[in-house]
């Protein structure tokens, strides 16, 4: 085959490219040249966004390019924006009187988005995702507080805590172990009591007993009515909300062996924030 | 890769010099190169009213507020599917017309067509007309051919420019961003996409041209699927025309072997070859034909809108079916059904389009809550979406079997308030009282309600609310 003309297909008339195959040949349409110039291209350009771009693996990470892209670098540079962005709102919510938030509508919505990251992150674990607590630990949606729901106590709260030895400034009181004082059918009787200030199903016999004691050694705290007191975090006995349980045996336990629940103290940073993400909930005061 | 035994697997780009022709077909073309120009030009240029701090665009595809704008629609990006539907159609559009004409999408209206039409225009009054170029392009880089090289260049280069700067100004408002692009204060990114598209149309419309349609294009490989026997195509009625001479002898066919079909063919191929994939059906061959047809005092038709099915009926002299019989065909009939079902759906949907968007979800975590008076909430997400150009008040109630009562978060009235042209969410409570049964019942439907407070609309949504179930 030395003349490049000399085999033509009988059928198209087109010439191949003088391949044979057990008889099968093929066709030689020429592609337009540019093309192969811009598969050229494709490959300079390979070459070039290789050397200019993060390209080869190496033990630990890759090679990084003369133009020292990074997409983790993009972000950290598209989170610094937004922080630069939102730094005077961030100014304006550390300062803010947090009474008066609501007036502020841009200051409010960017503290309750905030609020409501930092809650999923810090506070879900113990008062749940949806904020709705568990037993032991308060649900934030509700109109019962312990120590107050107004926004200042939640910020005061939130900045330094329960009943934590971190804080000095810390919300304190301790409930004695009742199991100490009183005999088991004194408390009992108390139990009874407890639960006839609630409307809950009571004996009757039991609580009128339960009354005496409950004036005697309950009621410094908790109120004569069992109202509670928020100023020791005393919790209202009176309300159809139970931080651990209204039934007998819980009760009883209760009573026993008394309760120390703890929250730690959480700083200054983004407090704000997250009292104004709590206080939206639906109980804020 | 050469080497003297293999022959040449790449090829050169052979130059293609479209002569001038006249006739029907090319009366057509220069009406739908006008208008579709026209419109493609014009239309950022359209204000439309819609009231205060809506823009006035007529067509506006406004990105970074995520809006589409069509006259008196206006397309948010929940409504997507209109643009998925409207493609559809194009898709069906297409195979309808190219099972029933043929490749008329590539002859007629491609921007690609359109463009290189209007290139080759320029390029003949500058250069003139085919003879002309030829010799043009055979003569030496003398001061005389880069003059005008040059001009034409320039004047490509002013279209290319105009198309990029016209593609815009569909994205934003277009007074604005004249002036911005005029005073170079215009976003980075309309002075990249104005040239990138300066770049594409005047490489694609002045050098590329037919390559674009053979290589690059994807739909001529398509095309061959769509068509079948009955689709009416331009072709050579070989027939009539062979055995073709210059000389007029005996036995001789119609054609006279003028060259005038390949002259004028923008895509540079014989048509008398038969179908191929490179011819884009734009039948200016037909006009050209015509012409000589009429000179040399023969019937019009050898080369013509034909169907090959009609072949063999006129090889034996008989005449071909009525065109309406070979556009008439399952094929067509289905996919004319297919795009008016799409496109009356789309309508349809378009009119059923309430004027008040109004979700609810009900906030499931947690399902329900006790308050210390022992009523049961619940927690529902409002989202209320407002398309107007002024804020609205809502007034949200509930109906229920049950007795419940309704509270926002943060408010003590039950109107809701949305902005202009936005959608918001509001939290509302739903709350029954320990002795209303929805407290102690696991589900009680109830029925949200939100009125207009100035004209009246209204717009419901069920819900449910969850009680104690013991």
């Amino acid at each position: 085959m030395t003349d490049k003309n000399q085999d033509i297909d009988q059928e198209t008339g087109v010439e191949t490219t003088g391949h044979d195959w057990d008889g099968i040949k093929e066709l030689n349409n020429p592609l337009p040249r540019w093309w192969l110039w811009c598969f050229y291209l494709t490959i300079v350009w390979g070459i070039g966004y290789v050397i200019a771009y993060p390209a080869w693996p190496l033990v630990n990470g890759a090679t990084a390019g003369l133009l020292g892209y990074s997409t983790r670098a993009e972000v950290a540079t598209e989170i610094a924006r937004f922080d630069d962005l939102n730094a005077d709102l961030r100014t304006a919510l550390a300062a803010a009187d947090m009474t008066t938030l609501g007036e502020d509508q841009d200051l409010q919505r960017f503290a309750v988005a905030g609020g409501a990251a930092v809650f999923r992150a810090n506070c879900s674990q113990c008062h749940g995702s949806g904020a709705n607590g568990a037993k032991g630990y308060p649900n934030l949606l509700d109109d019962d507080w312990l120590w107050g729901g107004d926004i200042e106590t939640i910020v005061y709260s939130i900045r330094h805590g329960i009943r934590n030895e971190l804080d000095d400034d810390a919300h304190y009181s301790q409930m004695p172990a009742f199991g100490e004082i009183l005999e088991t059918e004194e408390i009992s009787a108390l139990v009874q009591h407890v639960r006839s200030l609630s409307g809950a199903e009571y004996d009757a016999g039991l609580a009128a007993t339960g009354a005496d004691l409950f004036l005697e050694n309950c009621s410094d705290c908790h109120g004569e009515t069992g109202l509670g007191d928020r100023e020791q975090g005393a919790p209202n006995l009176a309300d159809a909300i139970w931080l651990y349980g209204g039934d007998p045996a819980t009760l009883e336990q209760t009573i026993t062996y008394s309760r120390f629940g703890v929250m730690p103290p959480w700083g200054t940073r983004q407090v704000n924030a997250v009292a104004a993400y709590v206080h939206q909930l639906g109980g804020g005061e | 890769m050469n080497t003297p035994d293999t022959p040449p697997l790449f090829a050169a780009q052979e130059p293609i010099f479209p002569r001038r022709v006249t006739g029907a077909f090319r009366r057509f073309k220069w009406w739908i190169m006008a208008v579709t120009l026209g419109i493609y030009y014009l239309t950022p240029w359209i204000r439309w009213d819609r009231g205060p701090s809506l823009p006035d665009q007529a067509v506006l595809v406004d990105m970074a507020n995520r809006r589409f704008y069509f006259f008196w629609i206006e397309i948010w990006p929940h409504e997507f599917y209109f643009v998925a539907g409207l493609l559809i159609m194009a898709g069906l559009g297409l195979f309808l017309f190219t099972s029933a004409l043929g490749r008329v999408w590539c002859g007629y209206a491609c921007p690609q067509t359109v463009w290189t039409d209007l290139f080759i225009l320029v390029e003949r009054w500058i250069e003139g007309d085919r003879n002309a170029r030829v010799r043009l392009w055979k003569t030496k880089w003398d001061f005389r051919k880069w003059r005008l090289r040059l001009t034409k260049w320039l004047v490509w280069l002013l279209i290319a420019v105009s198309t990029g700067g016209a593609w815009v100004f569909y994205f934003t408002d277009a007074p604005r961003l004249a002036v911005e692009l005029v005073t170079f204060t215009a976003h980075p990114v309309a002075y990249s996409t104005i040239a990138i598209l300066t770049a594409t149309t005047f490489l694609f419309g002045g050098f590329m041209r037919e390559q674009v349609c053979i290589y690059m294009c994807p739909w001529p490989r398509i095309q061959g699927a769509m068509m079948d026997d009955d689709t009416l195509t331009v072709a050579y009625r070989d027939w009539r025309g062979e055995p073709r001479a210059k000389k007029r002898v005996e036995d001789t066919g119609d054609c006279i072997d003028c060259m005038a079909c390949v002259n004028v063919c923008p895509m540079g191929i014989d048509i008398r070859d038969g179908q191929q994939m490179e011819c884009i059906t734009c039948a200016l061959c037909i006009d050209a034909c015509d012409d000589v047809m009429d000179k040399i005092g023969k019937p019009r038709g050898l080369i013509d809108y034909l169907a090959l099915a009609d072949e063999p009926a006129e090889r034996a002299g008989d005449p071909p079916r009525p065109i309406w019989k070979h556009a008439l065909r399952p094929r067509t009939v289905l996919y004319t059904a297919l795009w008016s079902m799409i496109g009356f759906g789309l309508v349809f949907a378009l009119f059923i389009r309430a004027d008040i968007d109004l979700t609810v979800e009900p906030v499931r975590n947690p399902q329900f809550i006790t308050m210390s008076d022992g009523s049961v909430r619940n927690t529902y997400n409002i989202r209320l979406r407002n398309k107007h150009g002024e804020a609205r008040d809502f007034r949200i109630s509930l109906t229920s079997e049950s007795i419940l009562r309704i509270r926002q978060e943060g408010s003590a009235s039950n109107i809701l308030t949305v902005p202009p042209d936005s959608t918001t969410q509001h939290r509302v409570y739903v709350i029954a009282r320990p002795q209303d049964e929805a407290a102690h019942t696991e589900r009680t439907g109830l029925r949200f309600w939100i009125e207009d407070t100035k004209n009246g609309e209204r717009a419901h949504r069920d819900s449910l609310f969850n009680g104690k179930a013991n």
